[in-house]
């Protein structure tokens, strides 16, 4: 950009979707209620000991797996300590010199093509608790609900050259922990979660810039306005001959800024050491075969699939394969009417219109895919035109009618008869005169407004594609 | 009185007395002794779980049922205050049992209090606890040794039938060789840690302390086995623990020079070496070993315990549970404040002594390289327990001496822990009994040390050398 070269890296954590914590008993889930979902081992209280739990460790060899990372065959876990009072035991439990998976890709697509991530590492560790500051106490509050829930953090390589790249690659990674079924991908919830290292150098340039650490970002657009926040902020500091301090800073989304957190020399000696707590992990190949055998078709080859198999654009296999849900609902439609490219004409407007609208999920839309193919099949009759379908469409969603109901109850069914058409045609044409002379003296433009004539006697009913060819012929008889 | 806690259980069976009124005259005498042995007594509690036991003992044989049991307080208590002799713990009650307590209340014993430790369990003494010390029954200038002085001291006072302590550098074994009983370190993961304040969790071991090797093996027979809530608990099935002599015929002891160095009281050698003719006499074969790692031993151990002390000592920040500092303006001081005030100097010695050697840049040097010889020490063992059964030694270089001692000398008395030290390093058990007096009429205890999981050739060996010997017997 503009002479510079951008580096960026992210960190993604991810909170997994096991039924307990990582370490004890509790629930997982996100408890309302503060301080409702601890015990004595996710307080810290004194004498506790922590015990893994088998499911995160399933978790983490799926991600790996997926992302074609190597399993450790031996991962042991460690602490890092820091003082912070929603850190109950003063450290907390990660993995350090032996992540459980390493060296994977994440592949992406963006406007100037195809690009592979490389994955630096992916590893288990507990997520902390939650301080919320008072806005007049002169004190804060600490819920330790979310102590001990499960984390992967997903480390990349510093191959991500723009803010489009990132925000592309975290949506990638989102929709893999989603497809994996391990994690919700909430970003507002904090489920999801990002912080970005960043530096820029003067294109071409062999070594890295001093690098910048951006936290708080909790938006896909956030990510994004952050990081072109900072890739400014670090040329104008070059421009102008000064050199970036190596620190943390916070985006503010209100102020559309990151700000200082703390610098190098203030940045903490986690004085990380082996957790005697904890016996090592270790992964056989059976573990390993077992969860491959288990893994479900990845969203890039999901999206290629759709585009060889059904013939699909990228554009739509892109946005059929947004969710594992969506795709199998289209597969679903497939399977019962072979109509790819209408079934996803409708899926990607109609349908995904009215999810978007009531916010909801693919698996509570209230159209299952026998009523959606059944509806379509009824336009590839002819028996309803499209113009009508999307009222049937509007009727079905509303009142968990089939369309074929609808078109009875209704007399909506299209006029396909030639003759019925033919008559009407001849009416309109001769009650309006002036326009008839003016189409016959090459103003075709008006065709449209004799069809639209028609469609409005017949309350729409008409069989359009048969409407404008038999007007155009009694036109131009 | 040979074994206090078959004694117990055999006069309950008889009717001489039933729990309720034994634990009664206890807490009687308790109150009346002037060791200082206890930090918290249940009374309540106990007389509560004696009455329970009477109606036990009707359809039990088990030797434990209402047997009176002290629990160093740095072991976690359903209900019971525990407060590791330190006041940054002042108002601590969990909400829990460790295991090693559950599985002696379901067994029938009755917990009658919590006893005096060293803060943290870091001393040798008892002397830094925050109730003050506790004194040696058999000489009350002396001290009982540490950390698990309390519960030492009260079982040598007679002031319950056996107790839980705990070992991280030689705390069983040391306070047992000085007031002249019967003390087990167990294997590393033998006994489950679920509940014992850790001080270094790689090294630390829950552990009985009694009168006599019998009722220590009674004790351990209850608390070992796999706990789910201890992942470093081993899961392994134990054979039941005999209450018989181990025949020595044929047994080979290994005798290492380098536990005989420079140092050793020569009162305590002369008691040692008759304690190892004691078993040639009975069979033994007797040959010389060398672990010539071992002399790292107590370097090793101060930058791995305290190391892992750091980390494990870093959750007393008054947040949520213990002492706070009201006073403080703002969250750093509330930490400095809290911290400062409630751990005594040499908790705060050993904190900053692990943080030092893991910070950045140190590590290598330090914790990384005493990692190393630690495995070199583990492999001495190893080598030595291919060509012998047990090891025999001193367990501590001298007697009890003055409370006062040594108080402004920690490295004198980081040296108290050079025989007791090797073994938690590799993990192995090790047992401490009596095998003399020294001039001022102190006890001498010696040390066995068996490879990992063989708590029965301890025991058992203990049981034949008290069979043939009467320090055990022998009253403060």
């Amino acid at each position: 950009m503009n002479g510079y070269d951008i580096t960026i890296g992210l960190e993604v954590h991810a909170q997994l979707l096991t039924e307990s914590k990582i370490f004890c008993g509790c629930r997982a889930r996100t408890v309302q209620e503060p301080n409702t979902n601890t015990c004595p081992v996710c307080m810290g209280m004194p004498g506790t000991l922590p015990v893994l739990n088998r499911k995160a460790v399933d978790y983490g060899i799926r991600l790996g797996l997926a992302t074609g990372c190597r399993i450790a065959k031996k991962s042991i876990f460690a602490r890092k300590n820091y003082f912070y009072p929603d850190l109950p035991k003063g450290y907390q439990i990660t993995q350090h010199l032996t992540p459980l998976c390493a060296g994977g890709t994440l592949d992406i697509e963006t406007a100037s093509g195809a690009k592979s991530i490389r994955i630096m590492r992916i590893h288990m560790e507990e997520d902390a608790g939650k301080t919320i500051h008072g806005d007049r106490e002169p004190y804060s509050y600490v819920d330790y609900n979310r102590s001990g829930v499960p984390l992967l953090e997903i480390v990349s390589m510093p191959d991500i050259t723009s803010s489009e790249e990132a925000a592309v690659y975290l949506r990638e990674t989102r929709k893999i922990l989603m497809f994996l079924e391990i994690c919700d991908g909430n970003m507002e919830e904090g489920s999801f979660r990002c912080d970005a290292n960043i530096s820029v150098k003067p294109a071409g340039s062999r070594e890295y810039g001093i690098r910048t650490e951006i936290k708080n970002m909790n938006s896909f657009k956030n990510v994004q306005k952050a990081l072109d926040f900072e890739v400014r902020r670090h040329i104008g500091i070059l421009r102008s001959g000064g050199s970036i301090v190596q620190e943390t800073r916070l985006w503010d989304a209100a102020a559309g800024a990151t700000m200082s957190m703390r610098s190098k020399e203030e940045s903490h000696d986690y004085r990380y050491f082996p957790e005697p707590d904890l016996v090592p992990v270790e992964v056989g190949e059976d573990w390993i075969e077992k969860i491959r055998e288990d893994l479900p078709e990845l969203p890039a080859h999901l999206r290629r699939r759709f585009q060889s198999q059904f013939g699909l654009p990228a554009y739509d296999a892109g946005v059929l394969t947004g969710s594992k849900a969506l795709a199998r609902y289209f597969e679903e439609c497939v399977k019962l009417l072979d109509a790819p490219k209408e079934i996803s004409n409708w899926i990607m407007t109609e349908v995904l219109h009215v999810i978007n609208e009531q916010g909801i999920d693919i698996s509570s839309f209230p159209i299952s895919p026998e009523r959606l193919t059944e509806m379509i099949g009824l336009v590839r009759q002819g028996v309803i035109s499209v113009h009508i379908a999307k009222e049937v469409f509007s009727e079905m969603t509303s009142t968990g009618k089939s369309a074929s109901e609808i078109v009875h109850e209704k007399n909506i069914t299209q006029i396909s008869d030639e003759e019925q058409i033919r008559g009407l045609a001849k009416t309109i044409v001769e009650a309006n005169p002036d326009e008839a002379a003016k189409y016959r003296a090459g103003k075709t433009g008006l065709l449209g407004f004799f069809v639209g004539k028609l469609m409005s006697a017949t309350e729409g009913k008409a069989n359009p594609k048969l409407a404008g060819r038999i007007v155009k012929e009694t036109l131009e008889q | 009185m040979e074994d206090r806690i078959l004694q117990t259980a055999r006069s309950y069976r008889r009717f001489d007395r039933s729990p309720v009124a034994e634990i009664e005259a206890l807490i009687r005498t308790i109150r009346q002794d002037k060791t200082n042995s206890f930090i918290t007594i249940d009374e309540e509690g106990a007389l509560r779980d004696a009455a329970a036991a009477e109606k036990m003992l009707a359809h039990s044989d088990d030797p434990l049922v209402g047997v009176p049991i002290a629990v160093k307080d740095n072991i976690c208590t359903r209900g019971l205050a525990t407060t590791c002799a330190s006041k940054i713990l002042a108002g601590f009650v969990p909400t829990y049992d460790a295991t090693a307590v559950k599985r002696l209340k379901e067994r029938g014993a009755v917990i009658i209090g919590k006893t005096n430790l060293d803060e943290f369990a870091m001393g040798s003494t008892t002397a830094t606890s925050s109730i003050g010390p506790t004194l040696n029954p058999w000489d009350l200038s002396k001290t009982p040794g540490g950390s698990s002085g309390g519960s030492g001291a009260a079982v040598a006072a007679g002031l319950c039938a056996g107790a839980l302590g705990s070992d991280t550098g030689g705390s069983i074994r040391m306070p047992a060789s000085f007031c002249g009983i019967t003390g087990l370190k167990p294997t590393y993961g033998a006994v489950s840690r679920f509940g014992l304040v850790a001080f270094a969790s790689s090294l630390d071991q829950i552990g009985p302390m009694a009168v006599s090797a019998r009722d220590t093996a009674v004790l351990f027979d209850a608390l070992k086995g796999h706990d789910p809530l201890d992942s470093t608990s081993a899961q392994r099935e134990y054979p039941q623990m005999g209450l018989e002599a181990l025949d020595l015929k044929g047994v080979r002891i290994g005798i290492p020079e380098e536990f005989f160095s420079e140092g050793l009281d020569p009162d305590v050698e002369r008691s040692v070496f008759f304690g190892i003719s004691t078993l040639e006499n009975l069979g033994a074969e007797i040959q010389q070993i060398k672990l010539p790692h071992v002399r790292y031993g107590v370097a090793v151990y101060y930058i791995i315990a305290t190391a892992e002390a750091s980390s494990n000592l870093a959750r007393y920040d008054g947040v949520r549970y213990g002492a706070r500092d009201t006073d403080a303006k703002d969250l750093l001081d509330m930490y400095l404040e809290t911290r400062s005030k409630g751990f005594n100097d040499e908790v705060k010695r050993r904190i900053m002594l692990g943080t030092y050697v893991l910070s950045a840049g140190y590590y290598d040097a330090y914790y990384k390289k005493a990692s190393q010889v630690r495995s070199l020490i583990a492999r001495d063992f190893e080598e030595a327990f291919a060509q012998c059964d047990l090891i025999a030694g001193p367990t501590t270089p001298v007697t009890a001496f003055g409370i006062h001692d040594m108080v402004d000398d920690p490295l004198r008395i980081y040296l108290l822990d050079i025989y007791t030290i090797p073994a938690n390093l590799a993990g192995l058990p090790a047992i401490s009994f009596p095998c003399g007096f020294g001039a001022e009429g102190l006890p001498v205890g010696m040390q066995l040390i068996a490879p990992h999981f063989r708590e029965d050739l301890l025991l058992g060996a203990g049981i034949a050398f008290q069979e043939w010997t009467k320090f055990h017997r022998v009253k403060p």
